[in-house]
């Protein structure tokens, strides 16, 4: 009995399984098929566009632009890419990302040299570089150590705790950290001749960064830690019961993210010259999340444009609300109506906007099928 | 140092159940009051192939939940050829060599199904941490296309799992539970839902294997169940109640009243 009615299903869906092979065979076998080309060829036009674009950006943009909104969007965007990568392949929602940031910055002005001479060691880069990287990892990597045993809302609950309990140490730690003034005159090194303060050496620094950042969880995405994670995150148990083990993966996951977020506390601690308990505190811990999930966190690009309209939403809202006849310190108002919006129409970020966007435009009208022709 | 290790080699020589492929002993699981599993010894040799039979709520993957860790059994002890492994988490259990599929299908539907496989091959792998992405001459890579033509899924090795028919996602289980080099295979209900031509492929994986892997299967289908199998245990209300060849069992009484409502064609 049970025979009859299954073979039928069966039947159809082998048959749909088959008929997708063989649509999907005349693409397989004519030269424009991916594994035939060489990887340059592979990236889309709009990537090699976008390339151009922030690559000639120093030339039309003023030095305000560039440091102020690209070179700060592209730091937010590796903070939030690195939220992005616990959340979007680990199924991990982690609100210390900005503190592992923040505390590589108070490394570099605690062992490299700042305005506070009493407190910073002096050291040089090549010292303070790697160590305020490997504090950061740790840090991240604790933290994760904690959280992992944790699900969901707890794991928010748990690194909101830390992050707080971060942010009031440093307050109130004058032998370290220097309490509420935190440290001024964190200054990139002048490396190759080169004076990294100038916005536009600054912002080539930012863009290689967080475009190596980016590609290297494109990368990870794709390789054994990376699938196995995305494995960790649909199906825990299943991953066990391959021989996985879950929590150390997960934990390892929080030690890559850490790395990246580090790298953005370090830029970050430049971009400003300096480092106070307010990098890190409750409100811009929360703006990691709210970049990341704007921008979407279904692919790691969705970081970086959630960091775009963040840092443009943040520089010009004074000016949109006076022109309104409102008071100009309420930029968090339009912040958080844009979040909202975006939130209400599109849960999974302007990511998600545009996936339907460019699906609607490939969708026949009459019978509703998606074409897949065209820019693929 | 040396006297614990001696001791724990001894120990080990002389348990109970060395030389068995997996030997549980008074294993029972309590879920609050109720007894899902009670004292259940079962002894299974290296390459011996045993169907475990019961009705719905019988313990039967109760049983095989505790063997491979999914939950600690409440009393007993689990051994895996000779090691005391009930303690041991599930990953430490599956990288000793045990395998399970699951009854409820637990893929990972937005993956391929030659990733699926890869997966299950770098967990038993060192690659599990691997940041690199692997060549396409990569060792697990081709271990993963050798599993994909042992069940069958050429021909759909690039289509992500969503797609596949109940059947072939039944399949790809099976060759996710035979990644790796694995010494002993738990088969939770492979042949529910399969139509007739897909249970004698099954039938032909099973009996296929090599003389060495042994397997526990809970099987409903008797036709599957006593032809894939050499020793049969009958499970009620949680016990183990009858043990036998398949000769024995499809023609014991007990069996055929309690079973198979009196008797079946």
């Amino acid at each position: 009995m049970a025979d009859i009615t299954t073979t039928p299903s069966r039947r159809r869906s082998l048959f749909s399984v088959v008929e997708d092979f063989e649509s999907s065979k005349p693409t397989a076998d004519i030269p424009s098929d991916d594994s035939n080309l060489s990887w340059y060829e592979r990236i889309s036009p709009a990537w090699w566009v976008l390339a151009v674009v922030l690559l000639v950006m120093p030339s039309i943009a003023s030095g305000f632009v560039l440091n102020q909104i690209f070179g700060w969007a592209f730091i937010l965007g590796m903070i939030a890419l690195s939220l992005m990568f616990l959340a979007g392949y680990g199924g991990m929602v982690s609100l210390i990302q900005m503190t592992v940031a923040a505390s590589a910055g108070y490394m570099m002005a605690i062992f490299g040299e700042s305005a506070i001479t009493a407190i910073s060691l002096g050291w040089p880069w090549w010292a303070t570089i790697p160590i305020s990287l490997i504090i950061a990892v740790l840090f991240g990597t604790i933290t994760g150590a904690l959280a992992v045993r944790t699900d969901g809302i707890y794991t928010i609950m748990i690194t909101l705790a830390i992050a707080s309990a971060f942010f009031y140490f440093t307050r109130q730690n004058y032998v370290l950290f220097n309490g509420f003034s935190g440290f001024n005159g964190v200054l990139p090194p002048m490396l190759f001749g080169v004076d990294w303060r100038d916005p536009t050496a600054f912002y080539y620094l930012t863009l290689f960064w967080a475009t190596l950042a980016y590609l290297a969880v494109r990368y990870v995405s794709r390789a054994p830690f990376g699938l196995a994670l995305q494995g960790v995150r649909d199906n825990p148990r299943r991953m066990a019961a391959l021989g996985f083990n879950v929590n150390a993966h997960r934990i390892a996951a929080y030690a890559f993210a850490a790395l990246i977020a580090g790298i953005g506390g370090i830029l970050l601690t430049w971009q400003s010259a300096q480092i106070s308990p307010g990098t890190a505190g409750i409100g811009p811990v929360i703006d990691i999340l709210v970049i990341a999930v704007i921008g979407g966190l279904g692919r790691p690009i969705g970081p970086f444009i959630g960091a775009i309209i963040y840092v443009v939403l943040k520089i010009f809202a004074i000016d949109i609300l006076n022109s309104l006849g409102m008071a100009g310190d309420r930029f968090q108002l339009l912040v958080g109506i844009s979040f909202l919006l975006i939130v209400f129409f599109s849960p999974d970020g302007i990511l998600g906007l545009w996936d339907r966007w460019r699906e609607s435009r490939g969708r026949d009208r009459l019978t509703g099928e998606i074409q897949r022709d065209g820019d693929g | 140092m040396a006297d614990l290790a001696t001791r724990n080699i001894a120990e080990r020589l002389t348990a109970t159940g060395t030389g068995n492929a997996l030997e549980l002993r008074g294993v029972s699981k309590y879920f609050g009051a109720l007894a899902a599993m009670e004292d259940i010894t079962i002894s299974v040799r290296p390459g011996e192939r045993r169907a475990v039979l019961g009705s719905n709520g019988a313990g039967k993957t109760t049983l095989f939940n505790c063997i491979t860790g999914d939950f600690l059994p409440t009393r007993g002890t689990v051994r895996f050829f000779g090691e005391d492994i009930t303690e041991f988490a599930a990953h430490e259990r599956i990288r000793r060599g045990l395998r399970r599929t699951y009854q409820i299908s637990l893929l990972f539907t937005g993956l391929t199904v030659l990733d699926n496989i890869y997966l299950a091959c770098c967990g038993v792998s060192r690659n599990r941490f691997s940041f690199v992405r692997p060549r396409t001459d990569d060792a697990l890579v081709s271990s993963a296309e050798d599993l994909v033509k042992v069940v069958h899924l050429e021909d759909v090795k690039d289509v992500p799992v969503s797609n596949l028919s109940y059947g072939q996602q039944r399949q790809l289980e099976i060759a996710m539970a035979l990644s790796g080099a694995p010494r002993f295979i738990l088969f939770d209900e492979p042949a529910a839902g399969l139509s007739p031509t897909e249970r004698s492929e099954l039938i032909e994986i099973l009996t296929g294997l090599p003389s060495h892997m042994g397997y526990i299967i809970i099987e409903h289908d008797m036709d599957v169940a006593l032809r894939v199998s050499q020793s049969v245990s009958m499970m009620h209300n949680g016990r183990i109640f009858k043990e036998g060849k398949p000769a024995e069992i499809e023609e014991d009484p007990e069996v055929q009243a309690l079973y198979l409502g009196g008797g079946h064609d």
